[in-house]
């Protein structure tokens, strides 16, 4: 599994940071990345799918 | 304050400071969901006031029609002053880009998460000092006592502001955004705050200090000082803001676990929870609700808004919309989806929810751990505030 974050629709809700800090990055501006490059370790895809249903702003997608 | 006259049709004629509509707006927003999700009253000028999820956030994300220069949900009624100290009002809650773009992007970093680790442990320890004071009583207002008492206290060591001024500050934000109909309470309450803050600027200027104050005055943008007024309207904004707002979710999450036993005990022994359980609480009670003004004729929803009308942003009501989250009038604690819009929604997205989290959560945790068991004392003394921010502002609860 592989995620990115949309910087045009991520709004700095940090929502995904409260759910999965090993996956996002967040700037002092709130902005949130993905860690690394996106890659999902297996043990931690329930949390990324949690982190994806948890954005207000719809700005974490799966890419493959 | 004047009384205003009940209401009798929702749909047309509503109003936020409606004294049944403060203790219980849940019901109402599910009728109006189904009977006339934007509802419209002309009390208080031409307002609309959406209650679903989609309609609330497709405006928030429409800064073309509809602008935050008025955020205020209770329009100003008194007179204005021809120059106004403040000639840009709050920013960025109350400007539109590109003045709301540079000015958030001054504030932001003093709520990074970086930042707000570094007043968790101040947070948490007046959270104790305050338990501590508690001393053999077995009752306390846990609004007035507790929930009031934080906030204010930890945005007065952001500001670099004395904490024992802490009962004026609160004092000049309740005449602000609860008792804004009174237009000469409100207006003092602004004045205050402004005539307060000038001077704490000047002896910045010339003793700076490590506070936001300080390094707004030191900031430039494109090679210029930042305006004074841009200045003490950012700080008054911080402190507007970062009081009543997250005081209200404080006091509304303490009244939900009063009255909850079963999620208190949840809380209590389930740790793994909380992340999830302090989302839910903010969702089910949000408590704040901006305006926007209608920039240009548009029909939204078959609603014809008219330039210069407002949109109370619902945030509180979209949350609870059942479209969108199941048994939405439940607090769930573990609710995994949660899409919620208490910190609002697009390029508002409230500047200091990381804050405001932090200490929603420290807050809860604390109590918790020293008071397990606690209920209320009489619900018939319980008393909301509302309109911009919903909270209990009385909340006498037992322990034993």
């Amino acid at each position: 599994m592989r995620i990115r974050v949309d910087p045009e629709k991520c709004q700095g809700h940090a929502r995904c940071y409260g759910l999965a800090p090993e996956l996002f990055d967040i700037d002092d501006y709130g902005l949130s990345s993905v860690a690394g490059d996106g890659t999902v370790p297996p043990e931690l895809e329930e949390r990324a799918r949690l982190a994806i249903a948890n954005c207000p702003e719809y700005a974490i997608g799966e890419t493959g | 304050m004047t009384a205003t006259p009940a209401v009798e049709a929702w749909e047309s004629d509503f109003d936020v400071m409606d004294p049944g509509y403060l203790s219980d707006p849940f019901s109402i927003w599910d009728e109006l969901r189904g009977s006339c999700p934007i509802a419209h009253s002309n009390r208080r000028g031409s307002n609309w006031l959406p209650t679903r999820y989609e309609d609330v956030t497709v405006i928030a994300h429409d800064i073309e029609h509809f602008s935050s220069v008025e955020v205020a949900v209770i329009p100003f009624k008194g007179e204005e002053p021809e120059e106004p100290v403040l000639a840009y009002g709050l920013p960025p809650i109350s400007a539109d880009p590109p003045l709301h773009t540079w000015t958030r992007r001054l504030l932001l970093p003093w709520f990074s998460h970086r930042k707000v680790a570094s007043y968790e442990p101040m947070t948490r320890e007046l959270c104790r000092r305050l338990i501590d004071g508690f001393g053999s009583e077995h009752g306390v207002d846990a609004a007035a006592d507790y929930a009031q008492q934080i906030p204010v206290r930890v945005i007065a060591r952001v500001l670099g502001v004395p904490a024992d001024l802490a009962d004026t500050f609160t004092g000049w934000v309740r005449d602000v955004l609860e008792f804004a109909d009174d237009a000469e309470r409100r207006q003092r309450g602004m004045g205050s705050l402004i005539d307060y803050l000038l001077p704490e600027l000047e002896r910045r200027r010339s003793e700076p200090g490590d506070d936001l104050l300080s390094e707004l005055l030191a900031s430039e943008v494109d090679g210029r000082p930042i305006e004074d007024s841009v200045v003490v309207g950012a700080a008054a904004l911080v402190l507007i803001a970062g009081v009543d707002t997250t005081w209200s979710a404080i006091g509304s999450s303490l009244w939900h676990l009063a009255t909850h036993p079963s999620d208190r005990a949840r809380l209590v022994s389930d740790t793994e929870v909380w992340p999830l359980a302090v989302e839910e609480l903010l969702r089910a009670y949000s408590p704040v609700t901006m305006a926007r003004l209608v920039t240009e004729d548009v029909e939204f929803q078959g609603c014809p808004m008219r330039a210069g009308d407002r949109v109370l942003m619902n945030f509180p009501a979209a949350n609870r919309d059942p479209e969108v989250f199941p048994e939405a009038d439940r607090v769930v604690l573990d609710r995994a989806h949660n899409r919620h819009v208490a910190f609002g929604s697009g390029i508002h997205r409230c500047a200091g929810s990381n804050l405001a989290r932090m200490e929603l959560r420290v807050a809860l945790e604390e109590w918790l751990a020293a008071i397990p068991d606690f209920r209320l004392a009489d619900e018939a003394e319980v008393t909301w505030a509302g309109g911009q921010v919903r909270g209990p502002r009385c909340l006498p609860v037992v322990f034993s």
